[in-house]
């Protein structure tokens, strides 16, 4: 009985969503100057934690902090879960400054996901803003990987200056598969840049898609995704099939401390993923 | 498919809800034309008496700046309207605009059509629309340009 009962209390600890799983990095790459992806394999051996694409992981950096970090690996070939961000605070520079083999703590994954197999049938636009790309590959893996479910794929991306486009080798390689129209913007061209120069919602209305069978999933900074919804409801989309990731303060990611309230909803419970017109009423407003 | 340049002026979204004889006018100012890789559709300080719809290609419009070379402040691509100077004194272009691949591209008489907008200003009120709709979604994305939303401390 007393066997048991420490077994029982073994497993709630392992699975309490609030105590970290020590990870270990197997593989850390940079991106760009100020973007890295980390590979984390669990330290004890045992697989990566399954996920769905959108869903985000609280990553521990020990002694220095926690910060959410959005999965960026195919959730369907994952033999390291990886994330890619960039740097910009003390936890996510520490991050950086981590070597293969370091450990580092997990908790997740959590959130809701963009909603990938459920819109089989349709045409998909995806559209990214800087490191907004991040939580969305894992869905363009998914959709590529059960290609025939859909009918057109446009990824629309706009980064900063050519030496900030993430995952490029990546990029050229899809676009070489003719399956998936890409399309890349930059906000600053520099001499040899032969493609776009100006916002990523600039290419929303020259985009080959029928607004009428269309999903949209867009992420980037909030800015860019009021301009974007409004590039795709001028094009027709309709607001139940625009979805949005979300990004606030998130700490416990479990929907108790409050730190990531939206609202009625609370960004790491309820989302990150939102479909638009459940949050157009709150969607842009200053106090939200 | 070819199309002929009268169903592809009607076709297109920009030249939508136009009165019939409007739309027989703008046929007659227009022409078919094609840039090469790297060939100006027109330069800074130039006369702006065209406006043109790309069907095909993407342009640089660009500034040069002195010692340093040009500077593309932004892209126009397939379904685009390229140029508005034709519209307003001194009907000079203010940037250059440099075919970043071979273009295909409608050529509208700016001068022609300019003097028809005067003596037909139910005309001329439709263009304006359009052209200010043109120049606000400019003016918008050059906004979201200058705020540098990628930036590190965006």
């Amino acid at each position: 009985m007393a066997h048991t009962l420490e077994l029982r209390a073994a497993t709630a600890l392992i699975t309490d969503p609030m105590i970290p799983v020590w990870y270990g990095i197997e593989r850390l790459k940079r991106e760009t100057h100020d973007t890295f992806t980390l590979g984390l394999a669990p330290a004890n051996g045992t697989g990566v934690a399954s996920f769905s694409p959108g869903q985000f992981n609280m990553l521990y950096v020990f002694g220095v902090g926690e910060v959410p970090i959005s999965i960026s690996s195919d959730p369907e070939n994952c033999p390291a879960l990886e994330h890619t961000t960039r740097m910009v605070g003390a936890v996510t520079k520490a991050m950086g400054a981590l070597k293969r083999g370091d450990l580092i703590g997990v908790r997740g994954p959590f959130g809701t996901p963009w909603p990938v197999a459920e819109e089989a049938g349709r045409d998909f636009l995806i559209v990214a803003g800087g490191i907004g790309l991040a939580p969305l590959r894992p869905a363009l893996y998914a959709l590529m990987k059960q290609r025939e479910k859909y009918r057109k794929i446009v990824l629309l991306y706009g980064a900063r200056t050519p030496e900030d486009i993430l995952y490029r080798h990546e990029l050229e390689r899809w676009r070489g598969k003719f399956d998936l129209e890409i399309q890349v913007t930059v906000d600053r061209g520099a001499s040899g840049w032969r493609g776009n120069v100006g916002v990523v919602t600039t290419l929303v209305g020259r985009s080959p898609f029928d607004p009428s069978n269309t999903v949209a999933l867009v992420c980037g900074p909030e800015v860019m995704m009021r301009f974007a919804v409004m590039e795709l409801q001028k094009r027709g989309v309709a607001p139940q099939r625009i979805f949005l990731s979300m990004e606030r303060n998130m700490k416990c990611a479990i929907g108790f401390c409050g730190h990531c309230q939206y609202g009625p909803a609370f960004i790491c419970k309820d989302g990150p993923v939102f479909r638009f017109d459940r949050i157009a009423p709150i969607f842009g407003k200053a106090e939200i | 498919m070819i199309q002929s340049l009268e169903s592809v002026i009607r076709q297109h979204p920009f030249f939508r809800g136009l009165e019939e004889r409007h739309i027989q006018f703008i046929v007659g100012c227009a022409k078919n034309v094609r840039f090469d890789q790297n060939q100006y559709i027109f330069r800074e300080g130039d006369a702006a008496d065209q406006f043109y719809f790309i069907r095909e290609g993407l342009v640089s419009v660009e500034l040069m700046v002195p010692q340093k070379g040009p500077a593309t402040v932004q892209t126009v691509g397939e379904g685009d309207v390229l140029g508005w100077s034709w519209l307003a004194p001194p009907y000079r272009w203010h940037f250059d605009a440099r075919a970043l691949h071979k273009i295909h591209a409608l050529d509208f008489d700016g001068k022609c059509l300019r003097a028809k907008c005067e003596e037909d200003h139910d005309l001329g009120y439709e263009i304006l629309k359009r052209f200010a709709n043109v120049v606000t979604e400019r003016l918008d994305a050059t906004r979201l340009q200058l705020l540098d939303l990628y930036g590190a401390h965006a």
